[in-house]
Formats: structure tokens, C-alpha cells, sequence
């Protein structure tokens, strides 16, 4: 009996997980991606775009090039699941039957939940860097900026990369000072944490570098409105912060369609999943991978990367009726660039917070600390993306779980 | 670990008084909580707020964002200001009497 397995999304997780899947599983069994238009990004290189550290046509690809042979591929709008006909409905009205579902459509902006995010004002002297055509955007708008105050916002977690936005900060301070006017420049961090990120050590050396650079950093502040023409962000208790370019991150949701289908998400149309076998809450035959997921995890590639390994084998134990294997431990992996060619490196997970010491063993990356090494880890990054995690493939050395051998337990106090 | 008396009751709370044991709660001990956290009088509006909130959190473990509860409670992220200034979902999970919400990642 032929089953199939229908995979949502052909992004990071999708596409990795289809790859994967292929692998191991033989032609009995048939596998259908869909997604619903044909340009994959690499969304790390995003946050360069701005500095014409990247262009978009070097960060985007045909999404089916990267499935193997043996893939089906379906381009359409996802309109609904129906977990009790097991069967996904298309924008085309129609439908496609599943034995296993594949949940991997990642987060949507939902910048219009903002009041005034996309008023006047919007991609004028408001934007953002989380989607292509807002970093296009904000590249045109640092041509013609030439002095004032550049205020960086998220305006709630969750977030895809949450450090993103620091490294935006990092980079637009060294682009300045390049450019000679930093001096005219005033950049200011906007965070509803009560810090700069949200695992305490990690905190403390990350508003340490803002401060270094001269970063001003503006705490537990819950943006309830972006006035554009004004030049004010405010906040839902009254504050507020003036800004000549503000690039905001908007906040994420689930896809939409997930609400649409009964019992298969939450408020905010993420999927309920089990924190270890990556199955979902729903129904048995349903599994999430990536940002999709309500997991207390980053969204982030390196977490959907290393999902993919214990999806795909619990994906195989359910089609062969054996217990799951629940060993998937939140870890997380992140290049945070800072600027100056350097970058810093944290590892964690649900667990263990980002401590300093090295990755994966005490001879490997510098964790927690600027190192020209980690900037080049980051650059490599990109042909990784193409080359190993899409594909793929396991990292030599780097396997699923977190690596402890190289973490100082007791962070030195400075 | 440190206590509080609220209603004449001696209850465990943590550093920030939050409620260690959401059973240790009852609904007299709620004003008192309020008061000491800069709210004089609980309207209706902010009971609807704070049962909600004892809901969801033995459903889920855990108390709601803001942005869940404004999605969710019937009572607007605006208006939820109003009602709790110092940020709704802390202090009415602290009124309510239970844990801080987890934040997110
Ligand atoms: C600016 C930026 C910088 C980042 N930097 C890093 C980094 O340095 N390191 C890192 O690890 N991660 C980084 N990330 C995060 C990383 O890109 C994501 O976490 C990762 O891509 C998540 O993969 P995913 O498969 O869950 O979602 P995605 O890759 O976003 O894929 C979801 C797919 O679902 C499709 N889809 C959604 N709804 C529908 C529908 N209704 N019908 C059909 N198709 C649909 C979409 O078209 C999309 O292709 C960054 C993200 C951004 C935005």
C-alpha cells in the first residue's frame, strides 16, 4: 500500500525534512511538498542586505531545485487542514489526502496588528528587515540618511533569530563610523524584555557590547503605536521614543491558515508540540518542525536543523508503529555578528542558558566573545544552508544534541 | 524562601511576590494584592481579567502574554493598560495569584 506523507511549507524545515524523509524512507511511500510561490531566501543574509553586505538575487533560490529526485512538488496557497478527513485543502480548491502530516510553514509578519506600523510613513521612513522587499527598502533609505536617530524596535516575542535585531544595531554602528558620521547618528535598542535578550548571561554580555558601542538601550517597553509622520514610537503605557528612521520588527504569528483548521493551533496560530518528539497535540500523524511549532525555543534555522534528524526518525518509528524516540533537547545555535568582521557565538537549550566557553569542544569557537573566527563561521553559514542543511545532511562533529564538553558552568564574573 | 500575609493568611511567594502555591490563593486576598501593587479599587473589568487569567493558567500551566490576553480575554491590549498600567500580564498574574508568566525565548 502506497502512503504519503504531505509536507506544509517548503522553507528551511520543509525542505530539509522532504530531503531527509526521501533518505530513508523507500518508494512505497510518496512525498508531496507544498508551498505556495517558488523563491526560498536564505533569511539569515537579510540583515545584511541594508549595508550592501548582500544583494537579494545572491539570497534567493527556486525552492523545488533544492528537493531530490523522488519529491513531489505542489505550488499553492494552503487554505485549511481537515485532521478528520486527513486531508489539506489548496487555494485551488483541491484537496490532498495525508496518512502523515508535515507542519512546516513557519511564521508570518503580522504587521498590521501594530497600530500605525503601516500608516503613513511605511517604507518611507519605517521598516523593517525581516522580509526582502523592507530590506530593499531600508538599503535605498541608508543612501539618503544622513545623520539623526536610527531607533531599532521589536515590538513582541516571539521572533524569528531574536538576536537579529542586536545585530542590526552592531552593524549599522560600524557602517556609520565608516561612513564617517557616526558621530551625527544616534541608535537606539527598543526591547519589551527587561534586558537585552532574554537568558540572563547572554544578556549581560550583549548590553555590555551595546553600551560599547554606543547604543542606547531602552527596556520593557511595549510598543502600542508607530506614528510615522510624527516620528514616535509609543508605547501602551505612555512612553515614547522619538526616531528620524525606525526599523521595526513586526509581530509573528502562526501561518494563517493554521487557524482555519480546527484543533491544530493556538491564539496565535502556532502548533501545539511536544517539546521532545516534535509530534504534534493534535493528532498522532501530525508532526512540526521549525518556527510552526509553539516550542520554548529560538526560531531559528540551527533549531530547525537540528529537529529535522529526530523528526525524520520519529516519522519512520510512527510509520512502522514503534514508540517515538522523545530525545530532541531545544538546542540552539547562533552566530551573532557584531561587526568590525567579528561575531559572536552562543549554544543552548531548553536546559542549559548560553554560557561562554568554546564550541563544540574546549578547542572549537569562542562561545559568548567577539572573534574574527565567528564571523567567518557565520559567512560559512550561507553555503552551509545551500550545501548541508537543506539537503540534509549531518555537520561532522555537531550532532543534534547540545555539546557540553567545551561550557564554562560557572560564567567569571566581570 | 520569603511570605506574605494577605487576608490574615501567611502565603509563600517568590523574590518578585508572586504567588509560589496558586492554591494558597482565595479571592479576599486579591484587593490587598492589588493595592500593593498601585491599583486602589478592582472594577469588574479587572476581575474578568483575572479569572481569565486563573483559567488559563490551570489549563496551561502557565499565565497568558499580553498579547494572548488581548486576543483571548474579551478586553483590548488598550484597554488592558488601563486597567493594570505597570503591564497587565505580570501584575494581574500577580494578583491572581499565580507564577509569573514564562517569557519567551
Ligand atoms: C532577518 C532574519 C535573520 C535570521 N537570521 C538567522 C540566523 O542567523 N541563524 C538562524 O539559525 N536563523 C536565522 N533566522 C531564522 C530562520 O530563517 C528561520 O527560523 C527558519 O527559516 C525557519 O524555518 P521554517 O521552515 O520554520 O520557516 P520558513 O523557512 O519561513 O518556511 C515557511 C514556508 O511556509 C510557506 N507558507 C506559509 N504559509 C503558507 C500557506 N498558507 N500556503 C503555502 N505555503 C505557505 C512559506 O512560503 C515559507 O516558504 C533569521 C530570520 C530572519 C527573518
Amino acid at each position: 500500500m502506497v502512503e504519503r506523507i504531505v509536507v506544509l511549507g517548503g522553507g528551511t524545515g520543509g525542505t530539509l525534512a522532504a530531503n531527509r524523509l526521501r533518505r530513508v524512507l523507500d518508494d512505497r511511500v510518496q512525498i508531496v511538498v507544498v508551498d505556495q510561490d517558488d523563491s526560498h531566501v536564505y533569511q539569515p543574509g537579510l540583515l545584511f542586505v541594508p549595508f550592501g553586505l548582500a544583494r537579494l538575487d545572491e539570497i534567493i533560490r527556486p525552492r523545488q531545485r533544492q528537493l531530490r529526485r523522488g519529491i513531489d512538488y505542489r505550488q499553492a496557497a494552503i487554505e485549511r487542514v481537515d485532521l478528520e478527513t486527513e486531508r489539506v485543502w489548496l487555494g485551488d480548491g483541491t484537496a490532498l489526502e495525508y496518512d502523515v502530516l508535515v507542519v512546516a510553514t513557519g511564521s508570518t509578519l503580522v504587521a498590521e496588528e501594530t497600530e500605525g506600523l503601516l500608516g503613513p510613513g511605511w517604507l518611507e521612513k519605517v521598516f523593517t528587515f525581516y522580509t526582502p522587499e523592507g530590506a530593499a527598502g531600508l538599503h535605498d533609505a541608508f543612501t539618503w540618511f544622513d545623520g539623526g536617530r536610527l531607533v531599532v524596535n521589536v515590538v513582541d516575542m516571539p521572533i524569528k533569530c531574536p538576536v537579529a535585531p542586536l545585530e542590526f544595531c552592531f552593524l549599522a554602528d560600524w557602517y556609520f563610523q565608516e561612513l564617517g558620521i557616526r558621530d551625527r547618528v544616534g541608535i537606539t535598542y527598543v526591547t519589551p524584555l527587561d534586558g537585552a535578550f532574554t537568558k540572563p548571561v547572554a544578556s549581560a554580555t550583549l548590553a555590555g557590547l551595546l553600551e560599547e558601542k554606543g547604543v542606547e538601550l531602552v527596556t520593557e517597553f511595549n510598543t502600542g503605536e508607530v506614528d510615522g509622520p510624527g516620528g514616535r514610537l509609543v508605547s501602551y503605557d505612555g512612553r515614547e521614543v522619538g526616531f528620524d528612521l525606525a526599523v521595526v520588527v513586526p509581530l509573528h504569528s502562526g501561518a494563517a491558515y493554521v487557524g482555519r483548521s480546527p484543533g491544530l493551533g493556538d491564539e496565535l496560530n502556532f502548533v501545539p508540540t511536544d517539546e521532545h518528539t516534535l509530534q504534534s497535540k493534535a493528532r498522532q500523524n501530525v508532526f512540526v518542525i521549525g518556527d510552526a511549532a509553539n516550542l520554548p525555543v529560538s526560531k531559528a534555522g540551527s533549531v530547525t536543523h537540528f529537529e529535522g534528524e529526530i523528526l525524520v526518525e520519529n516519522i519512520r518509528r510512527f510509520l512502522s508503529g514503534k514508540p517515538l524516540d522523545g530525545s530532541y533537547d531545544g538546542h540552539a545555535n547562533c552566530f551573532i555578528e557584531s561587526g568590525f568582521h567579528k561575531a559572536l557565538l552562543i549554544d543552548f537549550n531548553y536546559e542549559t542558558e548560553p554560557l561562554p566557553g568554546h564550541f563544540p569542544t574546549s578547542v572549537g569557537l569562542p562561545l559568548l566573545k567577539e572573534s574574527r573566527l565567528n564571523h567567518l563561521g557565520k559567512l560559512m553559514f550561507q553555503s552551509f544552508y545551500w550545501h548541508r542543511l537543506l539537503p540534509g545532511r549531518d555537520i561532522p562533529g555537531v550532532g543534534s544534541a547540545m555539546p557540553d564538553r567545551g561550557k564554562h558552568r560557572e560564567p567569571s564574573r566581570s | 524562601m520569603p511570605t506574605a500575609t494577605y487576608a490574615g493568611k501567611n502565603v509563600a511567594v517568590n523574590d518578585e511576590g508572586f504567588f509560589e502555591n496558586p492554591d494558597e490563593w482565595t479571592e479576599e486576598m486579591a484587593p490587598e494584592i492589588a493595592r500593593a501593587s498601585g491599583i486602589d479599587e478592582l472594577t469588574e473589568q479587572h476581575w474578568r481579567v483575572l479569572k481569565f487569567m486563573r483559567t488559563e493558567y490551570a489549563e496551561k500551566g502557565t499565565g497568558p502574554t499580553v498579547r494572548v490576553l488581548g486576543k483571548t480575554s474579551g478586553v483590548s491590549v488598550k484597554e488592558l493598560y488601563e486597567l493594570f498600567p505597570k503591564g497587565p500580564a505580570k501584575t494581574a498574574a500577580k494578583i491572581a495569584g499565580i507564577p509569573k508568566p514564562r517569557g519567551c525565548i
